[in-house]
């Protein structure tokens, strides 16, 4: 009886639940590099500054939260780059055109719900591997933006413009329309994520797929969906980016699935799925843009080293989840 | 000689349990086929309310056959299933758990990065405000584990959990969909003796709950300890379904092995110690203490030239796991391996190919053959990796290698290049064969090389042992038939539970039903 009811001795003595320990592990280092950043330079931890963190990087945010989805299942999207692309140009070549802005958006969004269902039926049910298939999903997206519009295009529709425009201030502290629609994003995915089954059901199958299955959960269809949430979210990052730089043009977001990925990861969530938490990713995400921050201020590096510094967080935290697989099993 | 295909007594079995109550499950007539095989051939199988029931049988007997048919997993060629007097079909696992057939796997089947409540519940949750509610969740979950007197936090995760907490959980999960009938299939295979007891006392409370258990376990003292009635197939076919007060463990092993309940019939012994070795021989092999935590207790063993040794027992009696570790496939971890009396160390199959050991794998389709590629490169694959791949081999000596093999050994059709998926499997076998003896081992590993294979092929591999131990290799046969281990072999180790349990020169006086006996009690009585 005793050896029954007494559960493994959990990691730490401070009785954390394993679960925490990597998205702990993000804030912690969040944490420091305020810290640094606040006693290396003058007015870093200003209202302005700290609201441009959130302010550049809502549309990196949205991309992120639909990229947990993925994880959480032990897949992977490399689209959301181009889809991210593909929507900010149809939604700036559709403006200009004429057509309004309430029929716009939706079909902006839509054209990411749908690369995103393409892709989770080829991954599902043709057995496609995730990272081929979006790949795929990736160079077809990225074609799209050149038929559309193969230069940068300007958007000057008035409703666009003020919607980008709009915004909050309380003394220095600013809010944009763009930052209040990724909280929300990110409220919505943390209630689907963990007061639904379909949420449940993500987790389940990033723990193992055929137990999901036997477990009676309908695994095929959560596949799917987790990639049409990752392309709705894409989409809309899309638009917010569109609203960010008031234009549209094929070549933006190059690369930019990676950042989402890393910010992903370094945010806690497994590679191999199953672990992590919506709020991680978007920790790791104001890690990814405090790096940048910190050396805009710094002002005499090239801002490659932004990546050198992402890349090497990224390794640490990639080995240290390793660490904590191992020692699960 | 044993026929060796058992009586069909799908007829003959009387009812000597008769229970007031009518049987919850109901299987008559079922057989099912694969491509080639007939997997189950008309077999009834009844299941009561408030009754553990043993299902047993060795390895292709079709207790996974048999549950998979039931669960709708496997489709079933004919017969009939009943469930509560109605005609019943389910499509799936999911389905059968519906309405009220849940199983637990061997293997946990749960998600151990979920919390035990959502292991427990998920498919079933409470819902509040159109979202999962986790409190009423915890505490529903909470009184299920309470039943199966587990005293665990629902929050924690499944993982930080043992496997026989995983496996209770896994009941609990099974019960709360009001299940009435639990098939177990081999619940017991990783757990300790403590956590044995506790299983089984929950298996009790189900029992008396009027819960209908299916149970499968290859340990014959636990299914003494917790079965009401035991059923037993034997290649397909049912062979007994019988009251376990009525069914003494010797008679059981003997219905599992021979499919009568009386293995008298003959039982001849033709390969006898005849070949006497020499006073002064040396072993070529000898183990010392060798033994493998959870697999086999440590046990002495030596190895002759010129010698088969027969090992016998029951399915997962740990015949596999003793060849597994001489070839190096799992590390020892007791004792020590003496080749030509020195010690050495063999912790890799790699290893133990280069002091000239070899093993076939009972999992001729999983770890043997290589069905892609043609019969001549199957036989060349175990000499190429003994050379290395920077000497390839010369191709005139490879076509004479494996012409030579093919026309020994018979290979059908004696094409080098035909496809090996495309071979019978008796003819694969003998590929598989021909690759370990083209690198010319000392030692050769044969673990259940006649099973699946036509009779004919049998004889022709077997006398292929018989002749290579004559020209003086040292041959390891595991066979679960025991009138072909006692052909061939000129000493019999006899395995159970795990444990060496005798060892016994094969003398023209040792018969099939001795050998049972000795399977059976674990007694080596002279």
């Amino acid at each position: 009886m005793s050896i029954l009811s007494v559960p493994r001795k959990s990691v730490s003595k401070l009785n954390v639940d394993r679960r925490y320990l990597p998205v702990l592990g993000t804030v912690v280092v969040f944490g420091l590099m305020l810290v640094i950043g606040g006693v290396r330079y003058e007015n870093f931890l200003s209202p302005a500054v700290l609201s441009n963190l959130f302010i550049n990087n809502a549309h990196l945010i949205v991309l992120a939260a639909g990229m947990t989805f993925v994880i959480l299942t032990g897949g992977i999207d490399l689209s959301v780059g181009a889809v991210l692309a593909l929507s900010s140009v149809i939604t700036a070549t559709m403006l200009n055109a004429g057509i309004p802005l309430s029929l716009v958006l939706p079909i902006a969004i839509l054209s990411g719900s749908i690369i995103g269902l393409g892709m989770g039926v080829m991954i599902q049910y043709f057995e496609v591997q995730p990272f081929v298939a979006t790949l795929a999903g990736m160079f077809l997206a990225r074609g799209l933006c050149f038929i559309f519009a193969p230069e940068s295009v300007p958007i000057r529709d008035e409703g666009f413009v003020a919607l980008s425009s709009w915004g909050v201030s309380a003394g220095r502290w600013r809010l944009t329309a763009a930052v209040v629609i990724a909280v929300l994003v990110i409220a919505g995915s943390w209630w689907v994520l963990h007061r639904t089954r379909f949420g449940r059901t993500v987790y389940a199958v990033g723990g193992g797929e055929q137990s999901a299955t036997l477990m009676g959960l309908r695994v095929a269809r959560t596949k799917v969906v987790v990639y049409v949430i990752s392309g709705t979210c894409a989409a809309l990052g899309g638009i917010l980016f569109a609203m960010f730089s008031r234009s549209g043009y094929a070549l933006t977001g190059v690369g930019m699935e990676l950042d989402a990925i890393a910010a992903v990861v370094i945010g806690g969530t497994l590679l191999v799925g199953g672990m992590g938490f919506i709020l991680g990713s978007v920790v790791g995400v104001m890690v990814l843009g405090l790096i940048q921050t910190i050396i805009t201020f710094e002002g005499t590096l090239s801002s490659w080293w932004t990546k050198i510094v992402i890349g090497g967080l990224l390794l640490i935290f990639v080995v240290l989840q390793r660490i904590l697989t191992l020692r699960r099993n | 000689m044993i026929d060796s295909t058992p009586m069909s007594r799908t007829e003959e079995i009387t009812v000597q349990h008769s229970p007031t109550t009518k049987p919850i499950v109901q299987m008559a007539g079922i057989s099912v086929e694969f491509p080639g095989v007939k997997a189950l051939d008309n077999v009834g199988f009844r299941l009561f309310p408030g009754e553990v029931h043993a299902l047993m049988g060795e390895n292709g007997a079709g207790k996974s056959t048999l549950i998979k048919a039931l669960t709708g997993v496997n489709p079933i060629a004919s017969g009939t299933i009943t469930v509560n007097g109605n005609d019943t079909r389910f499509t799936g696992p999911a389905d059968a758990r519906e309405r009220g057939i849940s199983t637990v796997y061997q293997e946990v089947n749960l998600c151990t990065n979920l919390t035990v409540a959502e292991n427990i519940m998920l498919g079933s949750e409470p819902r509040r405000f159109g979202g999962l509610d986790w409190r009423t969740m915890r505490r529903q979950a909470q009184t299920y584990l309470e039943r199966m007197g587990l005293k665990i936090d629902p929050a924690s995760s499944l993982g930080s959990h043992s496997l026989a907490v995983q496996q209770l959980v896994a009941i609990s999960r099974a019960m709360v969909v009001d299940a009435k009938v639990l098939i177990l299939d081999e619940p017991t295979s990783s757990l300790d003796t403590d956590e044995v007891a506790q299983l089984f006392e929950v298996m009790r409370k189900l029992r008396d709950d009027g819960v209908a258990i299916l149970f499968v376990s290859h340990f014959l003292d636990q299914i003494y300890a917790i079965a009401d009635r035991i059923t037993v197939l034997r290649n397909g076919q049912l062979v007994e379904e019988r009251e376990k007060d009525q069914l003494p463990q010797r008679e059981l092993v003997s219905l599992m092995i021979a499919g009568t309940s009386d293995a008298q019939v003959g039982g001849a012994n033709e390969r006898t110690a005849a070949t006497e070795r020499a006073a002064d021989a040396e072993p070529l092999l000898q183990a010392v203490g060798l033994g493998r935590k959870g697999a086999v207790q440590p046990f002495d063993l030596d190895l002759y030239p010129g010698e088969v040794i027969g090992l016998a027992g029951l399915l997962g009696s740990g015949r596999t796991e003793l060849a597994r570790l001489f070839y190096g496939a799992d590390k020892a971890d007791d004792g020590v391996i003496k080749l030509g009396g020195k010690p050495v160390k063999l912790r890799t199959p790699r290893q133990a190919l280069g002091r000239k050991i070899a093993y076939t794998s009972e999992d001729r389709k999983g770890e043997g053959v290589v069905g892609e590629l043609t019969v001549a490169e199957n036989i060349i694959l175990g000499l190429q990796a003994a050379r290395g791949w920077i000497r390839p081999l010369p191709k005139t000596k490879a076509t004479q290698i494996v012409d030579a093999y093919i026309k020994a050994l018979g290979v059908r059709p004696a094409n080098p290049n035909a496809l090996l998926k495309n071979l019978s499997g008796g003819n694969q076998q003998k590929v598989l064969l021909a690759r370990w003896l083209a690198t010319a081992p000392k030692l050769l590993l044969l673990d259940e090389p006649t099973r699946g294979i036509d009779i004919g092929a049998k004889t022709e591999i077997m006398n292929l042992v018989s002749e290579l131990a004559e020209q003086g290799m040292s041959v390891v046969f595991i066979s679960a038939e025991l009138e072909e281990v006692l052909r061939l072999s000129d000493r019999i180790v006899v395995m159970r539970d795990h444990a060496k349990v005798a060892e016994i020169p094969s003398t023209p006086d040792v018969d099939v039903p001795r050998l049972i006996e000795i399977i059976a009690t674990g007694e080596e009585n002279k």
